[in-house]
Formats: structure tokens, C-alpha cells, sequence
């Protein structure tokens, strides 16, 4: 076995080897079934919500109706009378005042059914922010225009929660995404530098990780949040926030990458491209960096659902973003009073699809580990 | 009661390891005696079954492996009556009151690793107390109300004798200034002088039979040389039997009068150590010694054994050591499996060479 | 040993200063102050006198004065317990923390010790029951905890609070002792309130803890101590409590100061939000809404110190338990 590998040139050896790794990872991760789940939902998610979020959701983000804080109706095939139809369909709302609430409510309405059709032409949008489009996955199909399809309820101000859930999301999983890439970026290439070099970087980068870890972080995050500016245009918010996010974070990963390169550079084949003149930008990017790219998909992969539910703390405690903006944070800010779950308690659908979606994070990130380690037993 | 000298015999000992890949049978149909004061060597490859063979002797083999056939037969004296019951380990509750009496007490065991057989945030004294204060027991004499005769009862000791005993017990393995030495904790130890405390605690309470697995392996060789004369001078003073695994061919000539050469799991030759170096009769004892360096033979290669060791998944058919043996018997050896045959007196070898197939 | 805890202590003290000085900055980073958004509101309010008014209070208060001197003032009387004035509550800050402050740590402490209570058997437990049933239910449970973090288990807790049983669970105390002076009776009222918000924050951290725990004893069961131990005729409980756990534990202490606190900390404050709890976490958010400088710099350094000591206290106890830091 060894004679065979020695008489492979040694291009053609690095090749076969990196290539093993990669397929090995990839094959223990197939079989890591929970994994897969996660990394499944996360896909579905992250196409239908952050490409087809205006396809998916039946309503505009902002469409107001006359039903505010409606229930949310149920998708029914067998009507008052017991007639069944293939075709599902919702009953109509009407509104009603609710004497022990002492509130006005709105209810089902039997002798009203709108059937619930796909691909029905409803509020225009643009995709992507380019392609126009007006079809929408499923939606009511009637002739009168106070004909909805409230699956998740309504807001206050009578918006379709469903679809401010799913345009929510767009923001909350992006948030997640670009803070993260910020992260990797700063962090790695930080990290990379103070192990390489040490010195001066080395010297900044571990104490300012250690200063920041002399905060607890989440009342440090509020602080700074609180610190954006309130007359800031919402875009500019939010890149703010994602950038606190990825200031605070960064350490961490700094640290990691640091200790790995530290270990890194000694070993025989950094030892060889050095004495046969390799620049030290070389070393780095070609020989160091990719070498700690496993472990760092694997950190990334870990604090991304961090990333997200600071972003929805934040927002929630209204000092991340708000309105206009709409994220899952936003949405809980109105979902999360007493008050909002005594009286509409179905905005907390929100926190269903966050915990969706932190879940399918921890359980993609869980088999990415015992996938990229050579060492687990697993 | 047959010889009253042995102390324990391992019959045909099976132990397999169910991993996710398969089962592994570490040891094999494994034959083994150890008389009373004896010194056995056990010398084999790295992964040939051997430490797996001492684990299962004081019924821990760990897991996920465990003692699938077999049987190993521990002849136990009352320390009192000189009185002799015989125990199958096998058959004993892993965690249960008599193996725990046996472990430490009567069969003692130290490591290959002394770096990290001492629990690090312990004191070399708390470990030799821990062992003593479930081990030793002092003879109290007291008259009985009845009988004229006195009866031996015993206690346990105190914490201040138990301190007596550490000290002491450094002070015979050789350490310096035992009495401030019995307060360090590992990390404030050399190599050597862990696995001297390592032998203290193992000695302490006086066993049979010392189990050393590869005690000198992780140590340089003037601290293997200390080591290997401590335990050779203890020996001769309580006259203990010792069974001794290296894969070192040197040091089993030094320390051992009988040894036992062990490959894939099984024993495949037994003999005294003069027999043994000078006349080997398995193929593989053959092939291990003339691996060994000679004095004056300059500029000679040193003699390998051809192939690998085999795929532990997949073992090869007839006797496991064929694919690798210059004797092989087309025909033969990858068919029958040999059996243990005395070949000469008191040299006994699993090879069909010495057989009429 | 001496020498390690000052040295532990200087640092402490440094870090507080200068986490004192950053927090400040943050603090005054926002543009304006909680005396413009007054004016503002004043002058909606068609009041004449506003300018004078603002003039005069943010002479009080020293905010005309340059960013240092205002800095030093307030870092010097915090050091002779003076924490300055809330703008919002004009009132003391001190006042106004006073009881919450106790809260806040009796709370964290709750958690700390909802969390070990819980995660180390748990741990223990699926670590030597290795793929046993049990130690996969252990670990889907942990699983999920780590998924489900306080704030969010809070309000599902309030969900069902309020929709199902048709009942708040808010406050640490029974409406007969929530102004009552504190009494026998008043620890065991606020003891059984208290559990609820401690295990919902315990949650996320225990579900962590156990898995560390379990991987740490795995791994030193590993170790040949554990062998030699068993080796000397220990019983299988004591080869795993004395010899293993205790030394898979060390590292869980390290942990404790430098991740497990900081999340209990913020973790604690998100529930109080949600719950409504008289601790720090609520105060500081609202201070941050309206920039009440002092009162919201005054948390900020107060949680810090919060685990600062926590820090400290983790330090204390590793180099208690661990002779290789003790005797170094």
C-alpha cells in the first residue's frame, strides 16, 4: 500500500487525498439522516421564503383589509350541511361583538364559501425586485373583493399574518446569512493574520476578543442597537445591524482560526512551500486558510441561528429594526404583549417558523461537525 | 485439588469486540497459565490480544468488547487457612464484591501510560490510600468468649497507617523523599516516578499477581532499566507472580521464566525463555527473533516479517499466520487450523508443521 | 495561590473600568439625549418655557459640560455609590435599582444552579448509558433545549398560560407580598414563583451543558486513570464519580465563566421582559429606548460586574478543584 502511494506523483497524490476528504465528508454526512432534514428545510426555506416570498405569500406585505385581528380560518372539505368537495374551501368572516371579550370579533360564516384555488391572479409584485408577476400560489377566487384567505389570521391593522410571516422571514434568514459572511470574513482574516504574523494584530485581536468578552452579549448588543440612529432609511438599518451583529461576533471565530493556523504552520507541508520560497500571502491563502475551512463552515453553521435570534431579540425589543421593515423580529413585537396573546395569539405563528428554522440550523451544523471531524466515532 | 501451584489458567479464552464495521475477535481461543510466584512474558504485535487477554484476567475488558467463550479459572488461597477455592472470572458480576476484592487486592495491574494512570487531581498518597483502605486489612487479636483459641478478625486501616503504608511503599520503589513525595500530585512527577507510584499502588496491598502491561514502554531507557530492577527486587521480596506483556524481546529475556509468544488472539508457542530464544518452533517466533538486532552482524539488514498483519474483519482461513509464513503448506495451512501441541518438553507450539495432517 | 486571585482581581478591576468608559461611549453614541426628545415633546405640546426649561435641567444634570468631565463626574460618584439620576423617572438611579439588583442575581443564581443540578446527572448519565435509550432521549431533549432559546420558551409558556389555563404568571411574587416588607414568608412565596422564569432560562444552557458534559466524561472515560482505577477494586460508581466526573467537571467551570454566565445574564434579562420580572433586564432595555444615560450606563456596568464576579468566583472554584492551576 505504501509502495503504491509513493509511486503516484505527488500533484496527482494531494488531489486523490483532498478529493477523499471532501467525498468522505460528503458520504458521512448523507448518512447522517438528521442532518439531511435540516439542511433540506433550510434549502426549502431559504428558496421559497427569499427568492418566492411574494409568490408564496397570497397578499401584499402591506395589504390592509377590513378584517383586523381575524382568526385564522379553516381550510375545510366538508361544509355545515356535510356536502364534501374535492376542492377546499373557507368560510366567509363576519364581524360580530364578543360579549365576554367585550370585543369586537370577527367569525366563520357558514353560509359564505370561497374556495381556495392555486395559481390565482392577486396582488402584483415584482420578483426579485425585477420580474413583474401577479399569481400567486393560492388564494380565494370570488367576485367579491372582501373574498379572503386568512390562514394564519390577521394583524391589527387586518394585514395577512401568513404572508407578513413569510416576507418576515426574508429579512430575519438573510440577516442570519450576511451577518455570518461579515463574521467569516472579519474572523478569518484576523484570526489568519494574528496566528500567522502575531505581533501587533496578534496583540489587537486577542485583547480586543477578550475585552468583548468582558460584556454579556446581549445587553451589549442593545446598547449598540440603541445606538443607530432613529432618522437612518431602513436599508441602512439594517446593514447597521447585520455589521453589529458581525463586531460583536467576530471574536470568536478570530480566536479559532487563530489557534488553528498556530498549529497549522508548523506542520511539514507549510515547512516545505516556505523553503521552496512561497510568499507569505501564498502560504496563507493556499496552504493555512483552506485548511481551517472545515472548521469554519462548522462555527458559521453553529452561530447562525445566534445571529438570527439576536436579530429578532432586537427587533422585538424595538431597538433593531422597525417598521416599515418587516422581520420575524417586527412581527413579534406586536405578537409578544399580553395583551396580543389573549386576543390574537395566532401571531405567534411567528415563533414556530423561527425555532423552524434555528432547529434546522443546529441539526444541519450538529452533522456538518461529526461529518467534517475525522476523529468522530460517529 | 490438583497442582497446588497454580494460580490462574486461562482455557481457551474468546473475546470480540462488536464494532459498527463488524465484530473483531481480539482473542481467539487464548491458552495461558501462571503458576504462583511465576514471571510470564507475553510478547506479541501491537493489537495481537495481549492487554485484551490481561483485562479480561481482572474481568474489565472495556467496551464495546467482552468475553464471548472461555474460561479463565483464578485458584484463590485464604490468606488464613492456606485453604484453595477455585473461581471462574468469567462468570463473575463485573462490578460485583468478589471481582472488586480480586482487582487490587489480589491481582494488581499497572499501565503503559504513567503520564496518565494517576488521576490528575489526586495525590500520589490519596491513590495509594484509596487501594489500601479497600485492600488491606490488619489482624486484630481478640479472644473469643467461648473457644480458648484466639480468632483472627480483621479491621480496615486508619487514615494514619494508611499514610504509614504510602510512605513506605515510596520509599521501597525507590523514591526520593517519600515522605513530602506522598503529598505531590501527578502533574509534579517525571515519567518514571509516576510509574513508580504506579507499582507503590499496585505492591500496597500486598497482591498475588501483578498484571504489567507494557509498564516501560512510554519510558526512556535508563528510567526503563530503574524500573524494570524495582520490580524485580519486589518480587523477590513477597514473591508475587508477574504477568508481563511487552512486545519487547529484550526486556522479556530480563525479566520473565516463561513465555508466551501471541499472535492474532491466539497463543501460538509456550516455552522457557533459554528454550524459546534458542531453539523457536513456531514460524513466527522465528521470524520476531531474527528481527532483532545482533551484536557484530554490521551491515546486515535486519530481517521483517513479510505482509502485513491481517484485516482483523477478514481472517485469513486454516492458521491465521500463513499469508505471512515462509513455511506455508500450500494446502494445509490455509485449511486446518492448527492445534496446541507439546513439541518438546515443556515447549509447546500451534503449528502444522508439528503435526501429522 | 495568593497571587493568583489578585492578579485575577486587578484584571477584574481594569476590565470594569474600562468596560465603564466604553459603555458610557456607547451610551452617548446616539445623537441627542433624552432632554432633546423632551424638548421636542414640550414644544409639541405648545409649551413657551421648553427652551428655558431643557436649558436649565441639562445644567443639572452636567450634559452642557465636555464628554469627559461628565464621564469622570459620574465613574467618581459611582465609586462613592452615587449612580447619577434617571432622566425618565427623575429619581435616583440607586433608587430605582436598589431591589431590582438583588432580583437579578438571586435570579442568574436560580438558573446557575437549575442548570448544573440538571445537566450534570443528565450528562453523567447518558455518557456511561452510551447509546442507550435513555441516552437518546437525553440527547433529542438537549437538542431541542439548545433550539429553544428563553425569550421565545417564555412566551409560549405565556401562550399557554393565558390561552390554556386562562391564568397570568407574571411577577416573582403573590399579590398579598408584592409590596409587603420582606418576610420568611415572602422568600418561600418569591421561591415558588421564581422557579418558572430560572427553568425557562435554564433551558438553553442546560441542553448545552449536557451535551459538554457528556462528551468531557466520554472522553476521560477514555483516559487510563479510569482503567487504573477500576484496576485498584473501586466500585463501578466510584471509578465514575470520584475519578472520572470529577475530573470531566474542571473544564465545565471554564466554561461556566466564559460562555454559560454571559447567556444567562442576557438570557435572564429577555425573560424578565417577556414575564415582567422586577430585575435589571427590563429597566435597562426601557432606558435604552428613551437614552436615560445614567440609568442605562449604570445597568450596563452592573451586569458587567455581575459577571465579572461570576468570572471571578468560576476562577476561585477551578483553581479550588484543579491542583494543576492551584499549584502553578
Amino acid at each position: 500500500m505504501a509502495a503504491a502511494t509513493l509511486d503516484s506523483s505527488q500533484k496527482g497524490k494531494q488531489k486523490q487525498v483532498s478529493q477523499s476528504y471532501w467525498s468522505l465528508v460528503w458520504w458521512k454526512f448523507r448518512k447522517n439522516r438528521i442532518a439531511v432534514i435540516g439542511g433540506f428545510i433550510l434549502l426549502v426555506m431559504y428558496v421559497l421564503i427569499c427568492i418566492f416570498a411574494e409568490f408564496i405569500a397570497p397578499y401584499d406585505l402591506e395589504h390592509k383589509t377590513n378584517y383586523p385581528e381575524a382568526r385564522p380560518q379553516t381550510i375545510r372539505f366538508l361544509d355545515s350541511e356535510g356536502n364534501f368537495s374535492i376542492r377546499p374551501f373557507v368560510y366567509g368572516l363576519e364581524k360580530k361583538i364578543d360579549d365576554k371579550l367585550r370585543k369586537r370579533v370577527f367569525v366563520e360564516n357558514p353560509q359564505v364559501k370561497y374556495p381556495i384555488h392555486f395559481f390565482v391572479k392577486g396582488d402584483p409584485y415584482k420578483l426579485l425586485g425585477f420580474i413583474p408577476g401577479d399569481i400567486h400560489l393560492f388564494g380565494v377566487q370570488s367576485d367579491n373583493p372582501e373574498a379572503y384567505i386568512f390562514i394564519m389570521g390577521t394583524d391589527s391593522n387586518g394585514r395577512d399574518f401568513f404572508s407578513r410571516i413569510i416576507f418576515g422571514g426574508r429579512l430575519s434568514m438573510l440577516i442570519g446569512l450576511l451577518g455570518q459572511f461579515l463574521t467569516i470574513i472579519f474572523g478569518s482574516i484576523l484570526g489568519a493574520i494574528s496566528g500567522y504574523y502575531g505581533g501587533a494584530v496578534d496583540m489587537f485581536v486577542q485583547r480586543f476578543t477578550e475585552f468583548l468578552s468582558a460584556f454579556p452579549d446581549i445587553p451589549l448588543f442593545m446598547a449598540l442597537a440603541a445606538a443607530i440612529p432613529k432618522f437612518w432609511s431602513p436599508i441602512a438599518v439594517y446593514f447597521m445591524l447585520t455589521i453589529i451583529l458581525a463586531f460583536v461576533r467576530w471574536g470568536g471565530l478570530a480566536r479559532q482560526v487563530r489557534g488553528l493556523i498556530l498549529s497549522l504552520r508548523e506542520r511539514e507541508y507549510v515547512l516545505a512551500a516556505r523553503s521552496a520560497g512561497a510568499s507569505d500571502s501564498r502560504i496563507m491563502f493556499r496552504h493555512l486558510l483552506p485548511g481551517t475551512m472545515s472548521h469554519v463552515i462548522v462555527i458559521a453553521t453553529l452561530s447562525i441561528p445566534g445571529m438570527i435570534l439576536s436579530e429578532t431579540a432586537l427587533s422585538w425589543l424595538g431597538l433593531g429594526l422597525r417598521p416599515p421593515l418587516t422581520s420575524w423580529g417586527v412581527l413579534l413585537q406586536e405578537a409578544g404583549t399580553v395583551y396580543a396573546i389573549r386576543f390574537t395569539p395566532w401571531q405567534l405563528w411567528t415563533v414556530v417558523f423561527i425555532l423552524i428554522t434555528i432547529m434546522a440550523y443546529n441539526m444541519l451544523g450538529d452533522g456538518l461537525r461529526d461529518a467534517m471531524d475525522p476523529y468522530s466515532a460517529r | 485439588m490438583e497442582d497446588g501451584n497454580k494460580f490462574i489458567e486461562v482455557r481457551d479464552l474468546h473475546v470480540e469486540f462488536d464494532v459498527r464495521a463488524g465484530i473483531i475477535k481480539a482473542v481467539d481461543g487464548m491458552w495461558l497459565e501462571i503458576n504462583r510466584g511465576q514471571t510470564v512474558g507475553v510478547i506479541g504485535e501491537s493489537g495481537c490480544g495481549k492487554s485484551v487477554t490481561a483485562r479480561a484476567i481482572m474481568n474489565m475488558v472495556p467496551k464495546p468488547g467482552k468475553i464471548s467463550g472461555g474460561e479463565i479459572l483464578y485458584h484463590r488461597k485464604n490468606k488464613d487457612t492456606g485453604e484453595v477455592t477455585t473461581i471462574d472470572i468469567t462468570k463473575l458480576d463485573p462490578d460485583g464484591e468478589v471481582i472488586r476484592q480480586i482487582r487490587g487486592g489480589e491481582i494488581g495491574m499497572i499501565f503503559q501510560e504513567p503520564m496518565s494512570s494517576l488521576t490528575p487531581v489526586y495525590t500520589a498518597g490519596t491513590h495509594i490510600y484509596e487501594a489500601v483502605s479497600l485492600h488491606r486489612l490488619v489482624p486484630v487479636k481478640k479472644v473469643g468468649d467461648q473457644m480458648v483459641e484466639t480468632i483472627m478478625t480483621y479491621r480496615k486501616v486508619t487514615k494514619q497507617e494508611a499514610r504509614e503504608i504510602a510512605i513506605d511503599m515510596l520509599r521501597r520503589v525507590g523514591i526520593p523523599k517519600p515522605d513530602q513525595r506522598v503529598d505531590s500530585y501527578p502533574h509534579q512527577l517525571s515519567g518514571g516516578q509516576r510509574q513508580r507510584v504506579m507499582i507503590a499502588i499496585a505492591l500496597s496491598c500486598e497482591p498475588e499477581m501483578l498484571i504489567a502491561d507494557e509498564p516501560t514502554t512510554a519510558l526512556d531507557v535508563s528510567i526503563e532499566a530503574q524500573i524494570l530492577d524495582v520490580m524485580r527486587e519486589l518480587q523477590h521480596s513477597v514473591n508475587m507472580a508477574i504477568m508481563f506483556i511487552t512486545h519487547n524481546l529484550g526486556v522479556i529475556a530480563e525479566m520473565a521464566e516463561e513465555i508466551v509468544v501471541m499472535y492474532m488472539g491466539k497463543q501460538v508457542e509456550r516455552a522457557k525463555v533459554v528454550d524459546l530464544f534458542y531453539d523457536p518452533k513456531h514460524p513466527y517466533t522465528q521470524a520476531l527473533l531474527r528481527s532483532i538486532p545482533k551484536i557484530g552482524k554490521r551491515g546486515e539488514r535486519l530481517a521483517t516479517i513479510e505482509g502485513m498483519v491481517p484485516d482483523p474483519f477478514h481472517l485469513p482461513t486454516g492458521c491465521v499466520f500463513h499469508p505471512r509464513c515462509p513455511m506455508f503448506m500450500p494446502g494445509k495451512c490455509d485449511r486446518i487450523v492448527p492445534t496446541n501441541k507439546e513439541v518438546a518438553s515443556n515447549h509447546w507450539a500451534s503449528c502444522l508443521l508439528y503435526e501429522e495432517v | 495561590m495568593v497571587n493568583y486571585i489578585l492578579r485575577r482581581l486587578g484584571y477584574a478591576v481594569i476590565m470594569i473600568v474600562l468596560v465603564s468608559f466604553v459603555g458610557f461611549c456607547i451610551i452617548k453614541l446616539p445623537p441627542g439625549d433624552f432632554l432633546t426628545q423632551k424638548l421636542e415633546q414640550l414644544r409639541a405640546r405648545g409649551d413657551r418655557s421648553a427652551e428655558s426649561q431643557i436649558e436649565a435641567l441639562r445644567a443639572k444634570y452636567g450634559l452642557d459640560r465636555p464628554f469627559m468631565v461628565q464621564y469622570t463626574t459620574w465613574a467618581v460618584n459611582f465609586l462613592k455609590g452615587d449612580f447619577g439620576e434617571s432622566f425618565q423617572y427623575e429619581r435616583p438611579v440607586k433608587d430605582l435599582l436598589g431591589e431590582r439588583l438583588t432580583m437579578t442575581v438571586v435570579l442568574a443564581l436560580a438558573t446557575l444552579i437549575i442548570t448544573w443540578v440538571l445537566a450534570i446527572p443528565l450528562g453523567v448519565y447518558s455518557a456511561v448509558r452510551q447509546y442507550s435509550l435513555g441516552d437518546q432521549i437525553i440527547t433529542t431533549i438537549s437538542f431541542i433545549g439548545i433550539g429553544i432559546p428563553g425569550f421565545l420558551l417564555a412566551l409560549i409558556i405565556l401562550f399557554f398560560a393565558i390561552v390554556v389555563l386562562n391564568q397570568d404568571v407574571l411577577g416573582l411574587f403573590s399579590k398579598e407580598y408584592i409590596d409587603a416588607p420582606w418576610s420568611v414568608g415572602k422568600v418561600i412565596d418569591l421561591l415558588k414563583h421564581l422557579w418558572i422564569p430560572a427553568l425557562i432560562s435554564a433551558v438553553t444552557g442546560t441542553g448545552g451543558l449536557i451535551r459538554i458534559m457528556r462528551g468531557n466524561l466520554l472522553e476521560t472515560m477514555g483516559q487510563p486513570f479510569v482503567e487504573a482505577a477500576r484496576a485498584r477494586g473501586l466500585r463501578n460508581r466510584d471509578v465514575i464519580w470520584k475519578h472520572a466526573v470529577r475530573v470531566a467537571i474542571n473544564p465545565l467551570i471554564v466554561i461556566l465563566g466564559s460562555e454559560a454566565l454571559p447567556g444567562i445574564i442576557g438570557g435572564n434579562a429577555l425573560v424578565s421582559i417577556v414575564l415582567n420580572l422586577p430585575t435589571i433586564g427590563p429597566l435597562f432595555v426601557d432606558s435604552l429606548r428613551r437614552l436615560d444615560m445614567y440609568l442605562a450606563g449604570t445597568c450596563i456596568v452592573f451586569f458587567t460586574i455581575l459577571l465579572l464576579v461570576g468570572n471571578l468566583l468560576a476562577d476561585l472554584v477551578l483553581a479550588w478543584v484543579d491542583p494543576r492551576i492551584r499549584l502553578e
